[in-house]
């Protein structure tokens, strides 16, 4: 069967599972199968096959997976939101439709990706301006002490992270291209480890003052962990050296130690991570009571879990059970109502895409493409593993969200940016010379 | 740069194993632990959303049921209050509190909620609990709430040949719509029949008779002297108005309830041999009954100057008074009609229980109450020579107030002298089943004070009213 063809039938369990979930939704709120169910399922079929249309013949050769997971995160993503919130729901269907929109716009703008390296040192200032914009006054916003989003009159939250990820992806690869054979030149072998020159520690220098001035700036450590990942594994492909992990691990763990033990924001969070059923810290403003409750919700899910729509969110007549439901305690809720098996399957489908974004890099013939499509997929599975992590406790909790499946519009928009660029990879380097 | 990204794809995998491996440990390893921590509101939260199913009597009479309450909960409502308050017990579910029959057939009126079904949760509507049905008979309920009158005290009836309760109410009860802060100074839902402290007094002497006659060591008709007053523990015990009866037979020093013979019985038998009788009709440990353990207390005799229970067969009790039912010894009332049960059921005792059966929201029987034996108390012979002793109190001696005309009552009055010595103040109570040669009914009447009332004024005739309603009943 071709690519397409492929992609095309990739599809139809994505359409498959959002009608399903609708339904399933409606049976649990009225007893009744509501046409409506249909409807959603039909809009959402309709958006993606002139989004596979588009694909078929703009990008023939592109990876025909990536963008039926991509459909399926989503659509599960939407069935989520509107089992907890219906208003929500569609506005998060408005945000897919800009986000398909934006999407377009970048395989049509940037049909030769590799134009974006004469822009990278314009893309690194706009990324890290934008980082720093959540701190400005009159525009920022704080939520649970961390700096994460900005107010946009008319739009709402933006978080401006979920863009800089890319751009600042974009300018490592490129500046990688040029410097990579640089960095392995000249080395020394100290303790059977390879040691480069000092000098060409200076990007690993950089990546790490980003990550600490995130830590800084957003109070946020799972933002921080996220972009020096992301950017760490791109200078460890580029380079070879396990060195640069170990070193930059090493680096990042004293950095994150510091910061955690003197910014107060950074180290509550520690502490709430490492025990959140203190009562003191669990009735304190701010404190554990979202981590604890994200962990009785997986709790209640068990195996199979308790089925749409039956998790327990918020306390009759009281207040909210599980704060922030939607954005980022979604996995929690996902795993109450659908159990570790349904946690599980999402979690393969995650590792699915970045698989198939993995394969794109492999198979690109120049080292930006590589790169690039490197960066962003680790980025993306950094992305997975922070906010999942921070919900299960293997870190603590930070407001990164769930890619296509959190409540957000900027990360929508920003997460489908990124599939258009690993499409564009991947068409480029399956296409036959 | 390919064996870099396998590398880092292996890193990738790991990375969402551990993410596996950590929700695994929340949903699997550690979820009852999780379930049972006491920050997590959830339980509360999802026993809100379970429509309990409804308590009944016998007749099918609603006791409680659950109506609809605000954000799909429900609450539960109490048609009868304070007429069958103690058994039916109430549910707080947003504050974790219940008693009574409410929280002892929880897991029935809840219904079975367990991992498994809730894969099949989002076909079904929200969970919906059996419906309970009870043993107990709602017009001698109120018959008995109408003979107390405004009278602190607690009437229990049951069925021997099954055990089934057909009465338990005590006074003051409670409005179970609105109970009590549990542990507050107004809290009333003490249930008398099943927590109640009394002096059982010569009702008591049912179950030193049964000692005597059952161990052999007498018969009804062996001839004891009555004189008054005896040295029982080098104390003096004088008969009722110090009068002396000279040498009786067990049987009139029973229908006269003769203090100084079933004192010197009681003495002659042996601290072992009654302590061992006790045991059997259930004193000295909780009754089996299908009630919260919380809400059930012991029946034993007290060392007023330790304020501690006598272990049993303990040398420092004083067995003679106990054996009129003094010396410390305090009772439930329930306690007193299980000892009219077993003499009434030939010697057998069987376990009493308020649930009679359980049924599913289709009319299916889940699970039905099935009548076991708890003890056998004594011989079936010495069973019918105890019945024939305590017919006589009915027809000739202290109980002639519960004659009920046609049927044969056997029973046992009791007036035990409470208050500081020369006070007038006396617990009066009475015991008895009917009819006599093929009992239907034994019932245990406990008043908790009266100015100089006596167990067959004050106690009998309650007890008489109920009988009337529970014969005429055919129950």
């Amino acid at each position: 069967m071709r690519a397409r063809n492929r992609e095309l039938m990739g599809l139809i369990p994505a359409s498959l599972l959002v009608t399903a979930g609708f339904a399933g939704v409606f049976i649990q709120r009225s007893n009744a199968l509501s046409n409506v169910s249909l409807t959603y399922g039909a809009i959402f079929l309709g958006l993606c096959v002139v989004a596979h249309v588009f694909i078929r013949i703009t990008l023939p050769y592109a990876d025909p997976y990536m963008f039926p997971l991509v459909a399926v995160l989503a659509s599960f993503g939407l069935v989520m939101i509107y089992r907890i919130d219906a208003t929500q729901a569609r506005e998060q269907a408005q945000w897919f439709v800009i986000g398909l929109i934006l999407f377009v716009a970048t395989i049509v703008v940037f049909r030769d990706y590799r134009r974006l390296e004469r822009y990278r040192y314009t893309i690194v200032v706009v990324s890290l301006g934008m980082l720093i914009l959540p701190r400005l006054p009159g525009i920022g916003e704080q939520a649970n002490g961390a700096y994460l989003a900005i107010h946009v009159p008319g739009l709402g939250a933006f978080q401006p992270a979920e863009f800089a990820k890319i751009g600042l992806v974009i300018f490592l690869a490129s500046y990688l291209r040029d410097t990579r054979q640089l960095l392995v030149s000249g080395t020394r072998r100290f303790l059977g480890i390879t040691i480069p020159p000092i000098k060409h520690f200076g990007p690993m220098l950089v990546i790490w003052g980003i990550a600490m001035l995130i830590m800084i700036v957003l109070r946020d450590i799972g933002s921080s962990l996220m972009f020096y990942g992301g950017l760490l594994a791109v200078l460890y492909v580029a380079t070879g050296r396990i060195s640069f992990v170990v070193i930059g691990l090493f680096a990042f763990a004293l950095g994150a130690w510091y910061l955690g033990t003197h910014i107060s924001h950074v180290h509550a969070r520690v502490e709430d991570w490492l025990h959140p059923f203190d009562p003191r810290l669990y009735h304190a403003l701010l404190g554990s009571y979202q981590s604890a409750n994200a962990i009785f919700a997986q709790a209640a899910g068990g195996l199979f879990g308790q089925g749409f729509g039956q998790a327990a969110l918020t306390i009759p007549g009281g207040g909210p059970l599980l704060p922030a439901p939607q954005t980022d305690m979604i996995y929690a809720v996902i795993t109450d109502e659908l159990g570790l098996f349904g946690s599980a399957a999402l979690l393969c489908t995650y590792l699915l895409f970045v698989a198939r974004g993995f394969k794109a890099a492999v198979m690109a013939r120049d080292s930006f493409s590589t790169l690039l499509a490197v960066g962003l997929s680790a980025m993306f599975a950094l992305q997975v593993f922070v906010i999942v992590g921070g919900v299960t406790r293997v870190i603590p909790l930070t407001g990164v969200t769930l890619p296509f499946i959190s409540y957000g519009g900027s990360s929508v928009v920003a997460n489908l940016v990124l599939v258009a660029l690993l499409l564009l990879v991947s068409d480029r380097a399956r296409r036959p010379a | 740069m390919s064996s870099q990204i396998a590398r880092l794809f292996a890193v990738v995998v790991v990375l969402f194993a551990l993410l596996l491996f950590f929700t695994s440990r929340w949903t699997v390893f550690d979820a009852s632990s999780l379930n049972n921590n006491p920050l997590n509101v959830r339980t509360l939260i999802d026993e809100l959303h379970i429509k309990r199913g409804r308590i009944l009597a016998a007749d099918g009479t609603v006791l409680a049921k659950s109506v609809p309450a605000a954000d799909d909960t429900w609450s539960r409502t109490y048609p009868l209050g304070r007429l069958v308050a103690q058994p039916v017990g109430y549910s707080i579910a947003a504050k974790g509190e219940a008693a009574g029959l409410e929280e002892s057939a929880s897991s029935d009126l809840r219904g079975i909620q367990t991992g498994l079904t809730s894969i099949f949760g989002q076909l079904s509507p929200r969970p919906v609990g059996d419906d309970v049905y009870t043993t107990l008979d709602i017009k001698a309920q109120r018959a008995a709430q109408q003979a107390l009158g405004g009278q602190d005290g607690s009437v229990v009836a049951l069925d021997p040949s099954t055990g089934a309760i057909k009465v338990m109410y005590a006074n003051p009860s409670y409005d179970n719509n609105n109970p009590p802060n549990k542990g507050s100074a107004t809290d009333s839902t003490f249930n008398r029949v099943t927590q109640g402290s009394y002096a059982p007094g010569s009702t008591f002497k049912i179950v030193t008779a049964t000692a005597a006659i059952d161990s052999g060591m007498y018969t009804p008709n062996s001839v004891i002297n009555g004189k008054s007053p005896i040295t029982v523990s080098g104390v003096p015990l004088s008969n009722d108005g110090d009068k002396s009866w000279g040498p009786q037979t067990l049987t009139t020093a029973m229908t006269y309830s003769i203090n100084t013979i079933f004192a010197q019985v009681a003495e002659h038998v042996g601290r072992p041999t009654m302590t061992e009788y006790m045991k059997r009709f259930g004193f000295y440990s909780k009754p089996p009954l299908d009630y919260p353990s919380n809400e059930l207390n012991v029946s034993q005799p007290w060392n007023s100057s330790t304020g501690k229970p006598f272990p049993p067969g303990s040398p420092d009790e004083d067995i003679g008074r106990i054996g009129i039912g003094e010396g410390g010894l305090l009772v439930t009332p329930l306690q007193m009609a299980m000892v009219a049960s077993a003499v009434a059921d030939g010697g057998q005792l069987m376990t009493p229980h308020l649930v009679d059966r359980v049924v599913n929201t289709d009319g299916q029987t889940v699970s039905s109450v099935t009548p076991t034996v708890e003890s056998q108390v004594m011989k079936s012979s010495t069973a019918s020579e105890v019945t024939q002793m305590m017919e006589k109190v009915v027809e000739e001696g202290t109980g002639t107030a519960v004659q009920l005309g046609g049927i044969s009552v056997a029973g046992k009055t009791g007036t035990a002298q409470i208050g500081p010595a020369g006070s007038n103040l006396t617990q009066p109570a009475f015991v008895a089943f009917a009819p006599a040669n093929h009992p239907k009914i034994a019932i245990a009447v406990m008043v908790d004070q009266s100015n100089g009332g006596f167990g067959g004024t004050v106690a009998a005739p309650i007890a008489k009213a109920v009988l009337q309603v529970l014969l005429a009943d055919g129950s």
